[in-house]
């Protein structure tokens, strides 16, 4: 069996002829001690983490009177939060899911980084319905459990419900998803740190691992059963999102009342996704020295996506703008011009330039492959889209049906703090992966490399020879 | 049970692939190869048929469409019907996003248990290895030793095909 290899197509692994290369260069963050630097790093997310649980506990002990929320405005960064986390927590599943079925092979080495990044960004998603509530012990109530309160339900007329639905599927399907990713890496880890002599951590991956032996009959199994999972991950992906937009398109409110919202959301959240992609895969490839694996090709393939989502979210600013003045509905116009030129128009042109403008520089081949100017960009994109979430929501609300109950909202400290913590959470838990975890997928970069090199030590193990 | 095999050792995947193929040309039977990722073409070689975890799933997702449904309209129905402006009790557009998630969540999480049920593997299973290198950069053929009828035949395709070792090992399987 030969393979062959198109001279025009890109490498997606380089400087790489050995598997076992694969192997140590993926696991030495594991099997080396800590560095002072992930220890500082990891510490300070931590005690960030810990004022976000902290100013959470304090909104619990006091009540939601610790917000700047206000009858006109009853929604601020509690869901900006929410959206903001939820649409991060997008690139990984679509990167896994979507790129596999499309069998884009760039996504073998950023799929596990970026599935990780999915869970963490919906866990701290996770936490901003609750603590709005304002009771989070009633939490339970989110779910048509059979109860002793006169047999009350849940409403399953409301988008709000169909959201608890949507993200708790989405974030136990890319566990699992992630999970199962792993446990061949888990038998790598597990085989090779027991012949280091590291029988405790060997046994923690051996657990993990479930027995894993890389049998063909089981391999054959683990590919359908990949496949099956990112069919049935694509279309959780896009319902997600395009639940969470209903929680804003089914209501009556100008500038949230638009069918465009599904596609316009899901773009957004794409967008968002990659953009924090981008941020951490900059920072990994850069520290792990994983250059060879997250190769600057990569990076380019992500800024393709990145301009291409922020351009239809460009698009769809302006179809908003369009339908409002002709649809002709007063209230409509009046919200966009509002949005636009009245008091929160600072956010409104800082999503603008972030989402719209400045990833437009992605065009330029030399900007995408310049990895000092696409880590800035991807700071503005998560900037920005963190913006339009606080523009759809702020915007729409502060001014209201009866001028009479116009007002405006400013956060509180509290508030500020949570969204910190929640980066904290975010950070935190992210370097934890990135230190107990194999931050690509080993067996997945092993199907690209097309000509391996004979290993030098071989038959080192103890076996008899026949004959 | 233990069971004596013979190991056929590679470290190129397209060498094993080629030694397959002359066993399944000489009809020597194989009993299984252990690889550090997926080779494709290799089930074909193996007669390995094709899994129906697919067709579990899809009934999974039937059972999870179902109970949606028969939970949504059971509780709009008749547990708690109300009334609101004469609307009907069931209104099922809104029960598609909830029929929807619950569909993929029955079909993705049965799939996934399903898969370690038939492949044995569970928490804490202790892996058996016929090479501790099979899960970083070592493919092993391995043939049941009892079943083999010729055994010059087999170390021949082993080594003509650059296998850069040929074992035995006993191994409980």
């Amino acid at each position: 069996m030969s393979h062959v290899e198109s001279p025009i197509r890109q490498k997606w692994v380089t400087n790489t002829e050995h598997y076992t290369k694969i192997t140590e260069d993926i696991s030495r963050p594991i099997e080396s001690k800590p560095n002072l630097a992930w220890l500082a790093a990891t510490g300070f997310s931590g005690l960030v983490m810990l004022m976000g649980f902290a100013l959470i506990g304090w909104t619990i002990w006091e009540g939601i009177g610790t917000w700047g929320l206000n009858p006109t405005v009853g929604w601020g960064f509690d869901i900006t939060n929410f959206v903001f986390w939820v649409g991060i927590g997008h690139a990984g599943t679509l990167i896994s899911a979507v790129l596999l079925l499309f069998r884009q092979q760039w996504r073998n080495s950023i799929n596990r980084a970026s599935e990780a990044m999915t869970i963490f960004a919906v866990l701290c998603a996770g936490l901003f319905p609750v603590i709005h509530m304002g009771r989070p012990w009633l939490a339970l109530w989110f779910f048509p459990l059979p109860n002793t309160r006169g047999s009350l339900w849940v409403n399953f007329n409301s988008p709000l419900l169909w959201d608890v639905f949507a993200i708790s599927t989405y974030l136990t399907v890319s566990l699992v998803f992630w999970y199962l990713g792993m446990v061949p890496d888990f038998a790598t880890l597990r085989d090779r740190l027991l012949k280091k002599g590291r029988k405790f951590a060997s046994s923690i991956y051996g657990f993990m691992s479930f027995g894993w032996d890389g049998s063909s009959r089981n391999w054959s199994r683990y590919e359908i059963v990949s496949w099956v999972l990112a069919g049935l991950a694509t279309p959780l992906v896009l319902s997600v999102h395009t639940i969470v937009s209903m929680d804003f398109a089914t209501s009556v409110i100008p500038g949230w009342h638009t069918t465009i919202f599904p596609p316009y959301f899901v773009a957004g959240a794409i967008f968002s996704g990659f953009g924090m992609v981008q941020t951490l895969m900059i920072i990994t490839r850069k520290v792990y020295k994983l250059e060879d694996y997250i190769t600057l090709d990569h990076m380019e393939s992500i800024a393709k996506i990145v301009v291409a989502t922020g351009s239809i979210v460009g698009l769809a600013y302006m179809t908003e703008f369009f339908v409002a003045w002709y649809s002709g509905s007063l209230w409509e116009r009046y919200i966009f011009i509002n949005r636009a030129f009245g008091p929160y128009a600072w956010a409104y042109w800082i999503m603008f330039s972030c989402n719209v403008i400045t990833p437009q520089l992605f065009w330029f081949r030399g900007v995408r492959r310049n990895m000092v100017a696409t880590f800035i960009l991807s700071i503005f994109v998560n900037i920005g889209m963190w913006f339009e979430r606080f523009v759809i929501i702020v915007t729409s609300l502060h001014r209201d049906f009866l001028a009479s109950s116009w007002a405006t909202y400013t956060p509180t400290w509290v508030e500020v703090g949570i969204f910190i913590g929640t980066l904290g959470l975010f950070f935190f838990l992210f370097f934890l992966f990135a230190k107990f975890l194999p931050v690509i997928n080993m067996f997945e970069v092993k199907t690209l490399v097309k000509h391996p090199k004979k290993p030098e030590n071989l038959g080192e193990s103890e076996s008899v020879i026949v004959d | 049970m233990e069971k004596q095999f013979l190991l056929g050792k590679f470290w190129n995947p397209d060498h094993v692939m080629d030694a397959l193929k002359k066993f399944k040309d000489s009809g020597v039977k194989v009993y299984d190869v252990y690889t550090p990722f997926p080779i494709h073409g290799m089930e074909a070689l193996l007669d390995i048929k094709r899994t129906r975890l697919a067709y579990a799933s899809f009934i999974y997702g039937v059972i999870g469409f179902s109970l949606a449904l028969l939970a949504m309209s059971s509780i709009f129905g008749s547990f708690w019907p109300m009334n609101v402006g004469g609307k009907p009790n069931i209104p099922w557009p809104s029960f598609v996003p909830i029929t929807f998630e619950m569909t993929v969540f029955f079909a993705a999480h049965g799939i996934v248990i399903t898969f370690f049920i038939v492949a044995r593997y569970w928490p804490g299973k202790k892996a058996v290895l016929m090479d501790d290198r099979q899960t970083d950069d070592v493919f092993v053929i391995a043939l049941d030793k009892n079943k083999i009828q010729d055994m010059d035949e087999v170390t021949r395709i082993l080594k003509d095909n650059e296998a850069f070792e040929i074992s035995e090992k006993e191994v409980k399987v």
